[in-house]
């Protein structure tokens, strides 16, 4: 695939890769290293957590990821409020060295839907701090309009819940959704195989981001392979334009020369 | 003097500052974020910042995570 010239640009920073990954789950960093380099990504997810005093010998992921080398993009995971989300991405700008951050306010343990209210609240606060918030969002074109209009240079809807597999539930909102707002769009969350992360490039989306997916399967390696082509696929697929459904045959031998 | 680090108690010596609390723990300080009493501080302050009793000290760095 010409990569050259299919940079995706966000904010003014160009991402090499198409296929974000996220880094928990993971049976060990070796592992976690191997996949990633298998997957071909170039942005991984972080989160953010006390340091463990007690056990020094503790390895520590940016041994294996080298910030050099990747895009680290730290997220709010695990936080259920405005302030906390607000209060973590503080703490992962002081941790790290860019205002990058992947916004989660989540509304639910169960389903761990985002509160889209909280989110947009969240979402100005850091705006306004100078952040460059990439905000995990439902599947609703209404709250993605709002995230661009406040400032996100990027939404991030969800495919499905976040480790469901189920993949994308929603096809025609995320439709709407690419359609209505002019950012690029990372379809986030609730991909379960290539063929899910393939449908939502030919679907038109920008980016897919994933992490249990990988982590969870059974050869995490190979499969972080298997979607680094879905996404390749799907997205020459949505460049070459597909043909239209037709509900009758189309013959494609020609009937001249036949006896 | 008692100060509180991670939800931990611990004794460290009058007058300590951030950075040396760190180097004690062995902690590279270019990896962390360090909130001190709700505030979160500066890197370059590390080294200036000065402990009190009763400090509460969060150490956090980054870890694997995807969305959770």
């Amino acid at each position: 695939m010409d990569t050259i010239n299919d940079r995706l640009v966000i904010a003014g920073r160009e991402f090499k890769s198409r296929l974000w990954v996220g880094t928990g789950k993971y049976k060990d960093f070796v592992e976690t290293k191997k996949a990633i380099e298998a997957s071909g990504a170039d942005v991984v997810t972080v989160a953010v957590r006390r340091v463990n005093i007690t056990d020094r010998s503790k390895e520590n992921l940016l041994d294996y990821l080298d910030p050099k080398k990747y895009i680290i993009l730290p997220n709010t995971a695990g936080c259920y409020t405005v302030e906390d989300a607000v209060r973590y991405a503080r703490l992962a700008r002081a941790a790290g060295v860019s205002d990058l951050v992947k916004l989660e306010v989540l509304g639910d343990e169960k389903t761990l839907f985002p509160d889209t209210a909280g989110l947009i609240e969240a979402a100005k606060i850091l705006i306004k701090e100078g952040f460059i918030v990439l905000p995990y969002t439902n599947d609703d074109p209404i709250v993605a309009k709002k995230l661009v209009d406040i400032g996100c240079p990027a939404v991030m809807p969800l495919a499905a819940p976040i480790g469901s597999g189920l993949g994308i539930r929603n096809p025609y909102n995320l439709k709407i959704i690419m359609e209505t707002v002019k950012v690029p769009i990372i379809v986030d969350a609730g991909v379960g195989t290539a063929s899910d992360a393939a449908l939502a490039m030919e679907y038109g989306a920008d980016a897919v981001l994933m992490n249990t997916a990988i982590a969870g399967a059974q050869d995490p390696i190979a499969m972080a392979e298997a979607m680094k082509y879905g996404v390749w696929a799907g997205r020459l697929a949505y460049k070459a334009g597909r043909i239209p459904r037709k509900l009758y045959a189309t013959a494609s031998s020609p009937i001249e020369g036949m006896l | 003097m008692i100060i509180h680090v991670n939800g931990e108690s611990r004794g460290i010596g009058d007058g300590q500052t951030v950075a040396a609390l760190l180097h004690e723990l062995e902690i590279r300080a270019d990896r962390v974020a360090v909130e001190l009493n709700l505030e979160i501080l500066d890197r370059k302050d590390f080294e200036t910042r000065g402990l009190r009793e009763g400090d509460r000290v969060e150490i956090l760095s980054f870890i694997g995570g995807g969305a959770r």
